[in-house]
């Protein structure tokens, strides 16, 4: 077993959430896990990302190598595309449709779904969209974990109950949004 | 598997937690913050009353944790690495002295810059103080390095230096806990001039460090955290510091029998083992998460043709310049080929930008529209969240040299004859270093207008309090700024017109003004708003 995911999206989108659910997971079935993170200037808006590290075995660097990536998750369309050159030829992306747009030149989005089609390997979907309909629209990152699920190489099981326990803080209805919003994305993924 | 995922940062606040500190002091500082908020927010600390309040600056921290080792406590100080220029005549005095209670300087160093102003190498300055210096390869290396850290600067009698950098303070691993230690109790120093840096006394204590040096290497030989594998004697030979062990070792962990492996985790280099490492290899790849430090010295300063070939930063085998990572370490080991090549992609960049609704908005649209008549206008800023105004739509400031350098370049321009001589600094960063650069300017009457941008909190680096917050009018008044030309304003943007005539009055003015502009950061704001909303039934409980 082994998996090294790319996470992107931009500065409070809650791409660390969705990593602190897969490595709940990853811990509990006893995975070693290693997971870099952006912190500092460059979450005021910025692109962020995370590199996130499953393996049976001994794992050294915190850091993925390029085109080592087995997937990549990203919360934003345009941030997907960023870290295709650590993705593997086979590799997935799997990536939200909503464009975050705090820059004034961002690019135009049917050439950009275009190059998003274009990928032999990926899924794209209307995240928050599913997640307002689950219930909230801060949900978006859980629908993308969704949608990844049956690829992380762990049981649906545990995810979910990795989403109880990272929520537990957070109260029942808190949690029951993000386990639909997760559902929604499953859903999504297995459609195909 | 470890018990605990954790952050490097958080791994060593853990550690610092568990080896029985006293106090932990701090300015915060990207990539080192989270360790000092970790024992903030830890309710173990709690309860064993760690004391772990920001610091105002990273001097004022480092001070406050050698008291505190003087009475025999264990303490620790963190910083970034440009923080440790600030807290360097602290620092370097400190290995002078000695310490009582043990004392480690944790420095989180920022190579390739990530939140940075440059990407010094803080070794340079361990090995300038002469001290020893740790430098981990993993979070439960760096949770152990505190412990071995505490009883380095103990057995010794001198601050010991943990260094880290970004890519380990800020990555999360598995981590196991050591069972936890007693704080220390109080015990004054045996010798009662220890700490009494007269020269007569000084020159001894210098001596002394001079003389403790060879018992340093010594320990740096036989410290479990540095480790040679001769697997093939004639091969390559690497020698590998601190991360970047994790990096050649994700390149050649299934063909290590064809490589000489030294690991160093602990300094001053261990030169019987370096010795043995270059006499059973045809030559020798040095790999440095940071400047070519012992590469240089390594390779000495004229050529020698007896030593083996040794690669490098310095010959570009590995970039002179940025972090280590998976790819340029194959590279340097030949394995791998420039991979990225005709890969980039051409993508529209997405730099970090001011919230929305962040009073420093307000600030610099006044600002651009009172300077918008002035030709050649220049302002000097400083280090936090408002420096993001150099960029687009904004363009508003000019410099970012260091903490409180927009006071004093501002007074030096005002000095030379530049008017109108304006600086924008925030509050935290104000009270970290640019009170003393305000007061010069007070003395000598030099022509500035300073904008503190007060969003009341150190915001950059996520929110801490700031030391200065409700204080900066009487600190300005307190300096000798006249109280007619302290002028507080509202930055919103209904209050734009107003704003920018006071600005234009200020820069009329010949002498030191000071335009006070509060309103809270947003993001803080935020957050304090969803405590309030949380702690309110038990408020209202109270009242039953």
């Amino acid at each position: 077993m082994k998996k090294d995911i790319i996470l992107a999206g931009v500065g409070g989108q809650g791409i660390l959430s969705i990593a602190a659910v897969i490595d709940y997971a990853a811990l509990s079935l006893g995975y070693n896990v290693k997971q870099a993170e952006v912190h500092g200037m460059s979450q005021r808006g910025g692109a962020v990302q995370s590199h996130l590290r499953i393996s049976s075995t001994r794992i050294y660097s915190d850091l993925i190598p390029l085109m080592g990536a087995d997937l990549i998750i990203s919360v934003e369309p345009l941030e997907s595309l960023r870290y295709l050159p650590y993705l593997q030829p086979e590799g997935w992306v799997f990536t939200s449709r909503d464009c975050f747009k705090n820059i004034s030149n961002y690019p135009d989005e049917d050439e950009l779904f275009q190059q998003i089609s274009q990928l032999p390997n990926k899924i794209a979907v209307d995240a928050e969209k599913l997640a307002r309909e689950a219930g909230s629209v801060k949900a978006s990152n859980m629908v993308m974990l969704g949608v990844a699920a049956p690829f992380l190489g762990i049981e649906i099981e545990n995810l979910k109950l990795a989403i109880e326990s990272i929520f537990t803080d957070k109260g029942q209805k808190i949690i029951d949004i993000n386990l639909r919003s997760f559902d929604a994305g499953l859903a999504c993924s297995r459609e195909i | 598997m470890g018990n605990l995922l954790l952050l490097g940062a958080e791994a060593i606040a853990r550690a610092a937690i568990d080896a029985g500190i006293s106090g932990i002091y701090a300015y915060p500082g990207t990539p080192s913050t989270e360790i000092t908020s970790y024992v903030q927010n830890d309710p173990e600390a709690l309860q064993q009353g760690i004391r772990s309040n920001w610091s105002a600056n990273e001097k004022t921290a480092y001070e406050a944790a050698l008291g505190m080792s003087f009475v025999g406590k264990r303490a620790m100080v963190c910083m970034k690495h440009v923080g440790l220029n600030v807290a360097a005549d602290a620092f370097i005095n400190s290995a002078i002295t000695g310490v009582n209670g043990g004392l480690v300087l944790v420095v989180a160093d920022d190579p390739s810059m990530h939140s940075s102003q440059n990407e010094q190498d803080s070794r340079f300055f361990g090995k300038f103080a002469m001290i020893p210096v740790l430098e981990p390869a993993n979070q439960q290396e760096a949770y152990d390095a505190v412990f071995h850290g505490f009883e380095l600067s103990e057995k010794f009698q001198l601050p010991v230096m943990l260094r880290v950098t970004t890519r380990l303070s800020h990555s999360r691993s598995g981590i196991i806990r050591k069972a936890a230690l007693h704080q220390k109790n109080l015990a004054l120093p045996v010798d009662p001039m220890q700490f009494m840096l007269l020269p007569a006394y000084a020159r001894k204590y210098y001596h002394q460090l001079i003389e403790i040096q060879s018992d340093l290497e010594e320990a740096s030989e036989a410290s479990p955290f540095n480790q040679l594998q001769i697997n093939k004697p004639g091969s390559t030979g690497v020698l590998a510091c601190g991360l970047a062990y994790n990096y050649l070792m994700e390149n050649i962990s299934e063909k290590l029998s064809d490589y000489n492996i030294l690991k160093i985790a602990q300094y001053p280099l261990p030169r019987k083992l370096v010795e043995k490492l270059f006499k059973n290899s045809s030559k020798v790849l040095i790999l440095e998460e940071g400047y070519p430090l012992y590469e240089e010295l390594l390779r000495g300063f004229l050529p020698n043709e007896k030593s083996i070939p040794i690669e490098g930063r310095l010959d570009h085998v590995v970039s002179r310049e940025g972090e280590l990572n998976p790819d340029n370490v194959a590279m340097a080991l030949g394995i791998k080929k420039n991979t990225t090549a005709g890969k980039e992609m051409v993508l529209t960049s997405r730099p970090p930008s001011l919230c929305q609704g962040c009073s420093h908005h307000d600030v610099f649209d006044a600002l651009n529209a009172a300077l918008a008549d002035v030709e050649n206008s220049q302002v000097f800023a400083d280090i936090g969240c408002y420096t993001l105004g150099a960029l687009p739509p904004y363009n508003a400031v000019n410099t970012c040299v260091d903490m409180g350098a927009s006071i004093t370049m501002a007074k030096g321009a005002a000095d030379g004859g530049f008017r109108p001589a304006v600086a924008v600094i925030g509050d935290s960063t104000f009270t970290h270093s640019g009170m003393t650069g305000l007061l010069d300017a007070v003395n000598d009457g030099s022509p500035i207008t300073l904008i503190i941008s007060d969003n009341s909190t150190t915001a950059m680096t996520g929110g801490q309090n700031s030391s200065g917050t409700g204080k900066l009018k009487e600190i300005c008044l307190g300096i000798g700024v006249e109280e007619a030309h302290i002028r507080m304003l509202e930055p919103l943007g209904k209050n734009h017109d107003y704003n920018m005539q006071v600005l234009r009055e200020e820069f009329a003015y010949d002498g030191v003004s000071v335009i006070i502009a509060q309103r809270e950061c947003i993001q803080t704001q935020l957050r304090r708003k969803k405590t309030e909303k949380k702690d309110e039934p038990l408020v209202r409980n109270c009242k039953h």
